[in-house]
């Protein structure tokens, strides 16, 4: 069963391509992924399914529904955390899930009980009247949680549901997840730039970068398509013959070259390093340090976009900086 | 198609949160009653030409009552933009109800505190010597204060329709609201202005609710209370629309 089709959806801001004809298929029970830096492109891919942005071209399916022909039925199957918070300050926990259940057409009797669970789910029992500007940041974002919640959803989006919570915290919400995932059986589509979380908490990962996606797949899958292990040479002076040499022996997969660093996929890594030094030193090349690792979802993002995911949100930053200048702001 | 539950949550939360914002409701008292005060005062014993055989005090009131329910209903039409700033507008397009239901329980709910403003005012210038002469009187002028109300609300819901963000707010203030308010003829009788003002007056719709006050509450009136009520009706219709529309095709993130 599919939960959510994406077909060559595309979103244009003033002519900038947001969203650069993605298509995906989410499964029923699923816990999918969108992993990406910042800008590129999940937030609006959510606002699109979701139904607060029209999307410019290309065809989505939530729950079975058209997003841009069935919007109540889309609204109706979802619950959706925003990135940014949502909750209104001058009023309490209890009030701002209240509201919510109104809003969904929930009866009298079934609001009382179920709010009464979602605060117990994320532990707000005890903080239900209290105003919401009183919150802590992680407070906010567990009522949010449990107000995504109330309605039972069939599909739920949480977009960046741990950005800037402490590391704590963050364990707590990744268990909410799971939990909800495993128990509730809700299909849940979440966005991070967190590595560890997309790592831990998904079943497949879409890694989204400048509006296309161009990796796709569980993450162990994304792990071992590197193949084997990684061993990292720091090395000084010019490398590139070095490279091209041991770009030929057999048992080496790749090489990259990412500034100062090469980035090496062996099959039995550990074996392998002497034979590489050696290698290094006939070549003249002076090798400073050396490392040795399984293949995180860090190195994939590095694989497949030639830079790490720090780097791409430094770009972005810049970019972000220009165009603001650019309109004045 | 209309959503009782979602006008009824949206009503309520405006009501919660206007309750909750006690210096709010004294901000937007405080320049209506000083207005009052010190006009009422400084010019109480000037024989002002065109008012007829009132007191300026008793002149000025339905004004000062006009300009309350102006400035409450432009602020909870463009408080939209608030509601973006804050996020808090995601949730409520989110949520599976129909866009006209969103608009009517914004409007219900700003009007009524605009009202309650309104009659707040009123009974404070009960105290300071207003003469309410009957029932009825207090009942017209409420469908008046109304009136005036959806009118404001539904402009400002076309401003915060088309604003990205709050920035804009203090230039709607200056150029918008205070033109309106000045041109309305709540300080002064229409007759003393130059007949091209006067003509400029006639399509702010404060005039006619203003004067529709002054009708009902004082007696005397420029048009007929009749004329104001259309007039004013007519108003309050097409903003409600117009503002309705705009908001439906805004986007909401
Ligand atoms: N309303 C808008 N108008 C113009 N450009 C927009 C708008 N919304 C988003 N964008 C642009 O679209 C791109 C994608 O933005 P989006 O918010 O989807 O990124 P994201 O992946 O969610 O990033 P982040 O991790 O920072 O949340 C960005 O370059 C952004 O500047
Ligand atoms: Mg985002």
């Amino acid at each position: 069963m599919v939960a959510i089709k994406v077909e060559n959806l595309v979103k244009k801001f003033n002519g900038f391509v947001a969203i650069d004809y993605i298509s995906f298929e989410v499964k029923k029970g699923e816990l999918f992924g969108l992993l990406g830096p910042n800008g590129a492109g999940k937030t609006t891919t959510i606002n699109i399914l979701s139904t607060l942005l029209k999307q410019t071209s290309g065809y989505a399916e939530v729950a079975g529904y058209d997003i841009s022909k069935d919007k109540n039925n889309v609204r109706k199957s979802i619950g959706i955390v925003f990135q940014e918070p949502a909750l209104d300050n001058k009023l309490t926990g209890k009030e701002n899930l209240e509201f919510h259940a109104m809003m969904y057409g929930m009866g009298k009797e079934e609001r009382r009980r179920r709010i009464k669970e979602v605060l117990e789910l994320v532990e707000l029992r005890d903080k239900g009247d209290v105003l919401v500007e009183n919150y802590s940041g992680g407070m906010k974002r567990r009522l949010e949680i449990a107000r995504g919640l109330i309605h039972r959803p069939k599909v739920l989006f949480l977009d960046e549901p741990t950005l800037g919570l402490d590391a704590q915290t963050r364990r707590h919400i990744w268990e909410y997840i799971k939990k909800l995932n495993k128990e509730e059986g809700v299909t849940i589509i979440l966005t991070t730039h967190y590595m560890e979380e997309a790592d831990f908490l998904c079943d497949r990962i879409a890694i989204i970068d400048h509006g296309k996606i161009i990796a796709m797949d569980t993450p162990e899958r994304l792990k071992d398509k590197l193949g084997g292990d990684i061993i990292t040479f720091e090395v000084e002076k010019d490398s590139d013959k070095f490279m091209n040499e041991i770009n030929k022996l057999d048992f080496v997969k790749s090489v990259k070259k990412h500034n100062s660093k090469l980035t090496i996929m062996v099959e039995q890594g550990e074996k392998r390093i002497p034979e590489l030094i050696d290698m290094a030193q006939k070549n003249g090349v002076k090798v400073k340090s050396v490392s040795l690792h399984k293949p995180s979802l860090e190195d994939v993002f590095l694989h497949f976009t030639g830079k790490t995911i720090r780097e791409q949100e430094a770009g972005q930053k810049e970019r972000v900086r220009k165009s603001m200048r650019r309109f004045g702001r | 198609m209309i959503n009782k539950t979602a006008i009824y949550v949206l009503w309520l939360r405006e009501m919660k949160r206007f309750l909750r914002a006690k210096s709010r409701v004294i901000g937007t008292l405080a320049m209506p009653l000083f207005f009052l005060a010190f006009l009422g005062l400084g010019f109480g014993n000037m024989n002002i030409p065109g008012m007829g055989k009132v007191d300026y005090i008793h002149f000025l009131v339905p004004g000062i009552v006009g300009m309350g329910m102006l400035f409450t209903s432009m602020f909870s039409g463009i408080s939209v933009l608030w509601d973006r700033e804050f996020g808090f507008l995601k949730e409520i397009m989110v949520a599976p109800v129909n866009r006209v239901s969103i608009v009517i329980g914004r409007i219900a709910g700003g009007a009524t505190t605009s009202v309650l403003q309104g009659i707040l005012i009123l009974g404070i210038s009960v105290l300071m010597g207003f003469k309410i002469t009957n029932i009825s009187a207090l009942l017209f002028s409420i469908v008046f204060m109304l009136l005036i109300s959806c009118t404001f609300i539904g402009l400002g819901l076309i401003f915060a329709s088309k604003m990205r963000d709050i920035q804009g707010f203090q230039l709607i203030m200056q150029f918008i609201v205070f033109p309106l308010f000045f041109l309305s003829g709540a300080l002064f009788p229409l007759e003393n202005l130059p007949v091209w003002l006067r003509h400029i007056s006639s399509i702010d719709p404060l005039t006619y609710g203003v004067d529709g006050l002054r009708g009902v509450l004082i007696g005397i009136s420029y048009f007929s209370i009749g004329f104001d009520f259309l007039v004013l009706a007519g108003f309050s219709i097409l903003m409600v629309f117009l503002g309705a529309y705009f908001f439906e095709k805004s986007e909401s993130v």
